[in-house]
Formats: C-alpha cells, sequence, structure tokens
C-alpha cells in the first residue's frame, strides 16, 4: 500500500467516531439554535441576550474561573515541585492529593455543603468553640459572595489534582542538569523558577490551563450543590432552559456561547503559550 | 587567580562510598584532566568542586578561600556539562548570555561579549537558533561558549567530547585546548579517554575507586605509573605485567632471565613493561607468539611469556607469525617495578 495514504487510512476509524458522535451532535445543536419555524434567525441568541439573568451567569461564571483558576495554577505548580523534590513518599504524596479526583463534582458539591450548611461542620465547629451565638446559614441568598467564596473552594478542591497531575508528567519530562546549569550560572532559587523551570514547563502548563479553563466554563453540579438559583452560572442556565422552561433552542444557543468562549480561551492560551520552533526540550 | 584546593575530600551516597579522602592542588591558570574508568567518581568530584554535591567530610578552597558551604554561583566557577545542558527554550544568543544577565551587566556590555565569545567558537551564525535546531558538534560549542563568556576563574568540563564523533572530537580537542590556554583559566576537566588525557592537559589525575592514584605531567603519568593500575589503564596496548623472583642483591628473575632492580627484601615483584620498550633480540624474554596484527609502521604481537599475556609493539619488517617462538628484549631503563601487594611502584 501506498505509504502516503496508509497514517490516514489508520486515521479514519477515529475520524468517523468524531465526526458520529461529536460533529453530528454540533452540527444539531446549531441547527437548534439559529433556527425556528421559518428558518434562519438570531431570536434564540437574542432571547437568551434579553433575559435578566443572562449577563449575571455570564459574569457570575467569569469571575468564578478569574477566581479559581489563577489560585489553582499557582496551587498545582507550588505541589508538583515538592512531589517533585521530594525523595521518597511521593507517590503516596501524589495519590493523596489525587483523590478529589475521583469524586464527581456533585458529590464535591455535597460534601462541601455538609461543610457550610446550617447544621454543618463549620457551624459546629464555630459554635463548639464559641464563636458564633447559634448556628447560621452562610449559604443564604443575602450574601452571595460566601456562596461565591465556598464554591471558589470547593472547585479548588475538587480541581487541582487535574492541574496538579500534568504538571508532575511534565516537570518529570525537564533534565535536572538545566535546572543545575541556570545555579551554575547565578541563577537564584527564584531566577531559576521564572527563567528555567517555567519557560520549560510551558507545554504543560498550556494543555493544564486549557483542560481547566474549559472545565471552569462548565462548572454546574458544585454550583447547584451550593448556591441552588442564588448564584447563576451559564451551565445551570441551559439547564434551566432545556428541562425546566422546555426551551431546546435558546438551551442550544447557550451551548453556543459556552463553546465560543471555551474555544476563545484555547486559542488564547495556545498563542500565549506557544513554544516556538526547534525550542522543545 | 584561582588556585583550586580539595582537601581530604570524601563522598559517601547511603552506604556506598564514592570518594576516599581526596587531596589535591590545581594551579591557579592550570590544566588538570581527571582520568579514570567510568563509576570511580569523576563526575562526583567535579560536582563536589562545582557545588552541586556537598562533600560528605573535607573543605575545597578556591582562589584562597574556602567553599565547600557556598552555593555554585559565589565560587566564581562555569560549567561544560556532559549532556551540555543548553537551555532549549534559549536562543543561542541567549544562552551564552545567561550568566551574563544573571550578573546583571549592561545589555551592550552583555552583546559585546556574547559576540566575543561566539567569534572564538566560531558560533556567529547561530546566535539565532534554538538548540533544537543545532548539531551536537554545534550544541558542544554553545555550551563552551556559554562558559566562556563568564570569563571565570575556574572552568569545569564533565567529558565535553564524549557524545562527539572521533573526527570532531579531534578538532574539538585542538581549539579547546587553543581557547583555554589563551584565557587565564584554571580548567579542571574530566575524561575517560586517556588520549584526551594527555593532549590537552598540564597534569593529569588518575582516579580509580574513588581514589586518586597519581597526579602528575602526562609523560610521567606515562613513563613512571605510580601503581599498577596506572599502568594498565594508560596506554594502548597497556603495560605488561610479570611476577619476577627475588635473587638477592638487587637481582630478579623474570622467565628465565636475570634482571637487575631495586634492593628490596619482598619475595616477588611485578615487573613491568610498555609494548613499545620490547625488541626482538637474540636472548630475551621466550615469548610464544598467540597472534599478529599489522598497525601499518609496527606490528603487533600478542605472545605469551611463562604464562603471562605480553604484548609488545615490533617493526613492521620483521616476519613474525602465530606459532613462532621469540625472544624479545625488555630497554634497560624502561622497566618498573610493582610490590605485588600494595600494588604501588618500587624504585
Ligand atoms: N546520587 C547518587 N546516589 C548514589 N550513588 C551515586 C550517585 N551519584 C553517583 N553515584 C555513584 O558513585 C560512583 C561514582 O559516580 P560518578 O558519576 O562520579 O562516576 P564517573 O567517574 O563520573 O563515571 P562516568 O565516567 O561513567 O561518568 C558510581 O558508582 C555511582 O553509581
Ligand atoms: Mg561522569
Amino acid at each position: 500500500m501506498d505509504n502516503r495514504t496508509l497514517p490516514y487510512l489508520l486515521l479514519l476509524p477515529a475520524t468517523l467516531f468524531l465526526c458520529v458522535f461529536f460533529l453530528y451532535p454540533f452540527a444539531l445543536v446549531a441547527w437548534q439554535a439559529f433556527t425556528n419555524e421559518a428558518g434562519f434567525t438570531l431570536e434564540h441568541f437574542r432571547t437568551m441576550a434579553d433575559h435578566w439573568k443572562f449577563p449575571i451567569a455570564f459574569w457570575n461564571t467569569m469571575l468564578l474561573a478569574l477566581a479559581v483558576v489563577p489560585v489553582q495554577v499557582v496551587l498545582s505548580i507550588t505541589m508538583a515541585m515538592m512531589v517533585t523534590r521530594m525523595q521518597r513518599g511521593r507517590d503516596i504524596m501524589l495519590y493523596i492529593w489525587t483523590i478529589p479526583l475521583g469524586i464527581s463534582d456533585l458529590a464535591a458539591g455535597i460534601i462541601w455543603l455538609a461543610i457550610f450548611e446550617q447544621t454543618g461542620f463549620l457551624n459546629s465547629m464555630l459554635y463548639g468553640l464559641g464563636v458564633i451565638e447559634q448556628p447560621t446559614n452562610f449559604l443564604s441568598y443575602q450574601n452571595t459572595w460566601v456562596i461565591f467564596i465556598a464554591i471558589a473552594l470547593a472547585e479548588i478542591w475538587r480541581a487541582t489534582a487535574i492541574m496538579l497531575v500534568i504538571l508532575v508528567a511534565g516537570l518529570g519530562l525537564i533534565p535536572k542538569e538545566y535546572d543545575e546549569a541556570a545555579e551554575v550560572f547565578g541563577a537564584s532559587r527564584w531566577q531559576r523558577l521564572w527563567k528555567v523551570t517555567l519557560p520549560l514547563l510551558r507545554p504543560s502548563l498550556q494543555t493544564a490551563l486549557i483542560l481547566r479553563v474549559i472545565l471552569a466554563f462548565e462548572v454546574f453540579a458544585v454550583v447547584a450543590a451550593l448556591g441552588g438559583t442564588s448564584l447563576p452560572v451559564l451551565m445551570g442556565e441551559t439547564y434551566n432552559y432545556q428541562f425546566e422552561l422546555q426551551d431546546g433552542h435558546v438551551a442550544a444557543a447557550l451551548a453556543l456561547v459556552i463553546l465560543a468562549i471555551s474555544i476563545a480561551f484555547t486559542l488564547f492560551f495556545l498563542r500565549v503559550l506557544r513554544v516556538p520552533k526547534g525550542a522543545q526540550i | 587567580m584561582a588556585e583550586i584546593q580539595i582537601r581530604n575530600v570524601a563522598k559517601t551516597f547511603g552506604t556506598y562510598q564514592a570518594l576516599h579522602s581526596i587531596d589535591l592542588t590545581i594551579a591557579d591558570q592550570e590544566f588538570m584532566v581527571l582520568l579514570g574508568a567510568s563509576g570511580c567518581g569523576k563526575t562526583t568530584l567535579l560536582r563536589i568542586i562545582a557545588g552541586l554535591e556537598t562533600p560528605s567530610v573535607g573543605e575545597v578552597w578556591i582562589g584562597g578561600r574556602r567553599v565547600d558551604h557556598l552555593p555554585p554561583r559565589e565560587r566564581g566557577i562555569a560549567m561544560v556539562f556532559q549532556n551540555y545542558a543548553v537551555f532549549p527554550h534559549l536562543t543561542v544568543f541567549e544562552n551564552v548570555a545567561f550568566g551574563l544577565r544573571m550578573a546583571k551587566l549592561d545589555d551592550r556590555l552583555v552583546r559585546e561579549r556574547v559576540e566575543r565569545t561566539a567569534g572564538l567558537m566560531h558560533i556567529e551564525a547561530l546566535l539565532q537558533r534554538y538548540s533544537g535546531q543545532l548539531s551536537g558538534g554545534q550544541r558542544q560549542r554553545v555550551a563552551v561558549a556559554r562558559a566562556l563568556a563568564m570569563e571565570p576563574d575556574v572552568i569545569l568540563m564533565d567529558e565535553p567530547l564524549s557524545n562527539l564523533d572521533a573526527l570532531l572530537r579531534l578538532e574539538m580537542r585542538a581549539e579547546l585546548k587553543g581557547v583555554l590556554e589563551a584565557s587565564n583559566t584554571t580548567t579542571i576537566y574530566v575524561t575517560h579517554d586517556q588520549v584526551e588525557a594527555m593532549s590537552l592537559a598540564d597534569r593529569i589525575s588518575v582516579m580509580h575507586q574513588g581514589r586518586i592514584v597519581q597526579a602528575a605531567e602526562p609523560v610521567e603519568v606515562y613513563r613512571n605509573p605510580a601503581a599498577h593500575f596506572v599502568g594498565s589503564f594508560i596506554g594502548n596496548p597497556p603495560m605488561n605485567f610479570i611476577t619476577a623472583r627475588n635473587q638477592g642483591d638487587g637481582k630478579w628473575q623474570v622467565a628465565g632471565q636475570q634482571f637487575t632492580g631495586p634492593s628490596v627484601a619482598s619475595e616477588t615483584l611485578e615487573f613491568a613493561i610498555r609494548p613499545e620498550d620490547l625488541s626482538l633480540a637474540e636472548t630475551g624474554l621466550q615469548a610464544n607468539v598467540r597472534v599478529v596484527e599489522p598497525l601499518g609502521a609496527h606490528i603487533l604481537v600478542t605472545c605469551d611469556v611463562e604464562g603471562s599475556l605480553f604484548r609488545a609493539v615490533i617493526d613492521s619488517n620483521s616476519r613474525v607469525k602465530a606459532g613462532d617462538v621469540l625472544h624479545i628484549a625488555p630497554e634497560p631503563d624502561r622497566i618498573r617495578w610493582f610490590d605485588p601487594e600494595t600494588t604501588l611502584a618500587v624504585a
């Protein structure tokens, strides 16, 4: 067989699979979002955007991502460096730190609800210590910023490990000679981190960030568990339109908006953390 | 001014002792080669001098300053790593400039120095490339340039030529020697290649199992090995050894022949001679020829002298073939003697 067609032939099954189970549903969603009985329309997008909750949901989603992702970047890099430096017990440490990965996001939300709710751990503890007079409802709709913080905490707890795992693998790929060379040539610990380790970690950092940011825009179950309807987010609204309001068209429009945001950020990170040709390890 | 003193340095990894009380002084601007077989502790010693490893005991002094508690960057050293460690994310220019930038030199000075060193190492044309776009030899030049650009008191090199092909190695060797002679640095150069050691070194330190067996000028190391190991490690083919029996009065019996040697009381000594110091003669050690290998101007004769393997390099005019019985005579003033107990040379 021709050597040039073989790779394409080998890729065909996976490509077909993707087409059937991704592109086709995607086309359906796009169709739903852009059509009504009369044909092409932007009406559903208008309905979506005119709803008073839409800007709130949009900004909540953005702010959550903005609050959570940078913290996770710093945390996961620090943790990955610590794990990498450990002489022994690093596997155990890694397992422990990645436990939250094995828990579904709804379960994670419920765990944190158990901490924050009126009869939860936090209340019993503060009450037991005499810090508060009586158990209070931290997660009430009157103080959405507490809900916001609780969600951010839960998200950080739940999803930092995914970045950690990627970064640990990435750090393992960097020969330690680079760090030593930097040390010999006068770089301080801090300079070594900024001038050598992080630039060399760029490909893994890119992957981790893209994965994490996409997940952040899809935040849903944790918000539902901790905030109910007090803190609307894009994914929650999509769910609402689809299942509560039974309006598949607007739900599809929202889904497309989330997709567009994800693609925009993916392109952004691909561009910003690009490794020039020839500069790979 | 950077004299390096290593005082009683030892290093253990867990229970394994990689270095045993090393004492070594390297003079200012000297080119010292650390030579030894794989695993003898060369890299470990170099890393201790660099500060990438801490000695378990002992002191390291550079330029009259005790440095073993200082981080690498405060030791006034630069290093060429075995695998170059040329930063892949920086251009060649930024690689060479790395140390200068860390030292916060101003931009103009950095540019000047990088360009000068690049000229010295013939990499001007590569300055905008990344290391992924360089050949092994070019990467090696960048690694050396990066070290030279620092104008350090001391340059440490760990087998910098080991990854190059034979021809390039020869070329780089000569070039390195020229460049380093012109600079005023003290150089410590690790290699397991004795030819490289011979051609580069002011002095060679021969290491064996974590000890320095001999530190001397190349010719001295070759002519007067301080121990059996040195004689057998240096020289290709290596020295020949055979047991000699004491006949009293400084007379020693070797394979039926009598030689004048040291006047010591011990029953036996090792008689040693280099292959090129043997020649065909009417009388001499009786040798059964096993293999004959032409080397061009010479032939290498591998033979059996009273059960010991001997190699002789003799003139290619001699018609010797396998199975012959020869008499080979050692050059009297090239014979060396070693104590079989301590393996050290006996005068
Ligand atoms: N970090 C370490 N932990 C344990 N043992 C080590 C360590 N580094 C080196 N060793 C051991 O110390 C000994 C000397 O190692 P070293 O790297 O200095 O050898 P070398 O002379 O440079 O050899 P080569 O020519 O192969 O590079 C070896 O037996 C090695 O296994
Ligand atoms: Mg080594």
